[in-house]
């Protein structure tokens, strides 16, 4: 696990790995859409509109999962002050951000149809946005503080700060009177859903999870490229000019 | 999917939509990064750490980077 901390090695690890996660992804989502759309069976109540479910729900546990992420990322930065921390906090900022975007959008389209509204100001709801917000928030801090390493320190408080927010949206629906159904895959007393539509989402979550470990994984090769492009290229100049380094 | 089709087909579109935007900007950003990468080696930069077995000359003097 350390051995991967050095990026050289962590650049050689991860290449090697990167095609069989892209195959595995692509894979287990395809399986995964395919029992959603012809296995699994439309719900008693909510009809065909559960398909939406499928994509909905992995893409909420995702934005949780790259939100803690990236606070775990922001730990090291700050106590480590590893620059392999610094770069998985970049990477995974834009990934949640898209899925905590996918999960408001894919909400809204399907609280119309059942609750007659696309948008209400729920305690889960509301918590989701703000979500998206901080991610928003913390893409913008990377671009606005040019060096690296400030950067990341400045991020890493802000995503601790915000990381706050992770269990108010997770218990959200239990602390509050909310709209929004309450949890019923990860639940003390076992899944409240039939197994007929819960496997197939399990596969989608599968399949998603594994797109976004590869997209990850990616940027993070890409952030590491881009730090040595910025080296070599403050060392160049310092060569063509060496009185003004 | 009846009256339901706007919602579930607009839901499966965005994402596809998200998705592939996010596989698109990691594609294009990696390529743009190693062809940068590689337009600096090609002007003999090395990081630190390569220059300790491959010892990068200084430019002659005047000579402008591209």
């Amino acid at each position: 696990m350390w051995q991967l901390a050095n990026p050289t090695r962590f650049m050689g690890y991860t290449g090697r790995l990167l095609p069989w996660l892209v195959g595995a992804a692509t894979v287990t989502v395809a399986i995964g859409l395919y029992k959603a759309w012809f296995v699994a069976p439309a719900d008693y109540q909510q009809g065909e509109t559960v398909r939406i479910m499928f994509l909905h729900v992995p893409a909420a546990w995702l934005a949780l999962f790259f939100y803690s992420a990236m606070a775990a990322s922001a730990i090291g930065s700050l106590v480590w002050r590893h620059p392999l921390a610094d770069v998985s906090q970049k990477a995974a900022a834009p990934i949640g951000a898209a899925f905590a975007l996918i999960c408001l959008v894919t909400g809204s389209l399907w609280g119309k149809p059942m609750w007659g509204a696309y948008w209400v100001w729920d305690a889960r709801l509301t918590s989701m946005l703000i979500l998206f917000l901080l991610y928003c928030g913390i893409m913008a801090l990377w671009r606005t503080i040019e060096e690296p390493a400030r950067a990341a320190r400045a991020v890493s408080i802000l995503t601790l700060v915000g990381a706050i927010n992770v269990p108010i949206v997770k218990f959200s629906v239990d602390w509050w009177n909310t709209l929004h159904q309450p949890a019923s895959v990860f639940r003390f007393d076992g899944p409240t859903i039939h197994p007929s539509i819960l496997y197939p989402l399990l596969v989608m979550a599968l399949g998603v999870t594994l797109v976004g470990v590869a997209l990850h994984i990616a940027g993070m090769r890409t952030e590491i490229l881009r730090r040595r492009v910025r080296t070599l290229t403050i060392l160049e100049a310092e060569r063509l000019d060496p009185q003004a380094a | 999917m009846g009256d339901y089709t706007f919602f579930i087909a607009g839901s499966y579109a965005i994402t596809a939509l998200v998705i592939g935007g996010l596989i698109l900007r990691a594609v294009l950003d990696h390529r743009a990064q190693v062809r940068a990468l590689a337009e600096l080696e090609a002007r003999g930069m090395r990081r630190r750490s390569s220059a300790r077995t491959a010892p990068v000359e200084p430019l002659p003097a005047g000579q402008a980077a591209r």
